[in-house]
């Protein structure tokens, strides 16, 4: 049930606490969003550093890296994604349980980078997959990280439990499953994925 | 019953078991019950760090194996007993000696059926 903003601050300023299911559930799970732990490149010493004393990521709640993708709710995709290395990232989230959300870490991770122009580099993770944050950077400072972080709570808190809007693992409509690209004779079969990526229209004049 | 001096005891046992296990059977029901589940084949297949798995995961090991697990006993599970052995020694009586002098012949026995493999020599 829907109740007003104004009337919520003003209780909560004689000392009552109103909530609704939905802001405690979505608190509850952006206050746990655990990493899964993997590292492509460079951006995953900075991901590291993130999670060391000095950045101290276990503020936000997300200091638990998960060696499997069964028990992670985020992935970090830090660095160059490769197209040797890109099947095996689209099949890891698609084992990882849902919700899961992906931060695309660098300028590799969102488009390929300095290697964009590369025979073996895949210019952007979201070609496959679905990206929730982006951070530049070559490579983000553990600052960023935290940004991103934070933004992707935003994000969590933000998603209603039902009509539309919903997150995909709240849609029983929705499906899970993300194809893995196979190695082709030139390139990656299929290029992209569709239904995540619309291919942009190339004008030639 | 409640006479008896093991129930409060008893008592503590089924609540540290209560502890344990209810957080269990609460997530249990929660995943049953809430939890968003999207199976398809990707996401059940066996992990293996994002390949794809080859074969079955149930593989047999070769028995050769064996004569690593002798030489590990003999090189260093012996010696986490020998040092006390030595400590306590001259405190010990007829029969702790004994089962020392049983237990080191029989590892005796592992590294003379290791030697006679050929186990110890290298290249």
């Amino acid at each position: 049930m829907a109740f007003e903003e104004g009337l919520k601050i003003e209780l909560g300023k004689q000392g009552v606490i109103v909530t609704s299911l939905q802001e405690l559930y979505n608190w509850g799970r952006r206050s746990s969003v655990w990493p899964m732990q993997f590292g492509l490149a460079c951006c995953a010493i900075e991901m590291i550093a993130t999670t060391m004393a000095r950045y101290d990521m276990a503020r936000f709640g997300a200091e638990i890296f998960r060696p499997s993708p069964r028990q992670a709710d985020m992935m970090i995709i830090s660095g160059t994604v490769t197209k040797k290395m890109a099947p095996q990232v689209v099949r890891l989230y698609n084992q990882m349980a849902e919700p899961k959300y992906v931060i695309a870490m660098g300028a590799c991770a969102i488009s390929g980078g300095p290697f964009k122009q590369g025979y073996n580099v895949l210019k952007g993770i979201d070609r496959y997959i679905p990206v929730d944050v982006h951070i530049p950077g070559c490579p983000p400072r553990p600052e960023a990280l935290l940004q991103a972080l934070i933004t992707l709570q935003k994000k969590i808190d933000g998603q209603p439990l039902t009509g539309e809007g919903r997150p995909r693992f709240l849609d029983a409509e929705a499906q899970g499953e993300f194809p893995v690209p196979e190695q082709g004779e030139h390139d990656l079969e299929p290029p992209s994925n569709p239904a995540v990526w619309p291919v942009p229209l190339t004008i030639n004049k | 019953m409640a006479s008896n001096p093991y129930f409060s005891l008893a008592v503590l046992f089924v609540a540290a078991l209560g502890f344990g296990l209810t957080p269990l059977g609460l997530a249990w029901l929660w995943g049953k019950v809430f939890s968003p589940a999207k199976p398809n084949a990707i996401k059940n297949a066996i992990y293996e760090c994002g390949l794809e798995s080859k074969g079955d995961a149930w593989v047999q090991f070769r028995s050769a194996y064996y004569l690593y697990a002798i030489i590990f006993l003999i090189f260093d599970v012996e010696a986490v007993f020998l040092l006390p052995f030595a400590v306590a020694f001259t405190g010990l009586g007829v029969s702790a000696c004994l089962a020392m002098l049983v237990f080191v012949l029989l590892l005796v026995e592992g590294l003379a059926w290791a030697w006679a493999k050929g186990v110890l020599t290298w290249a």
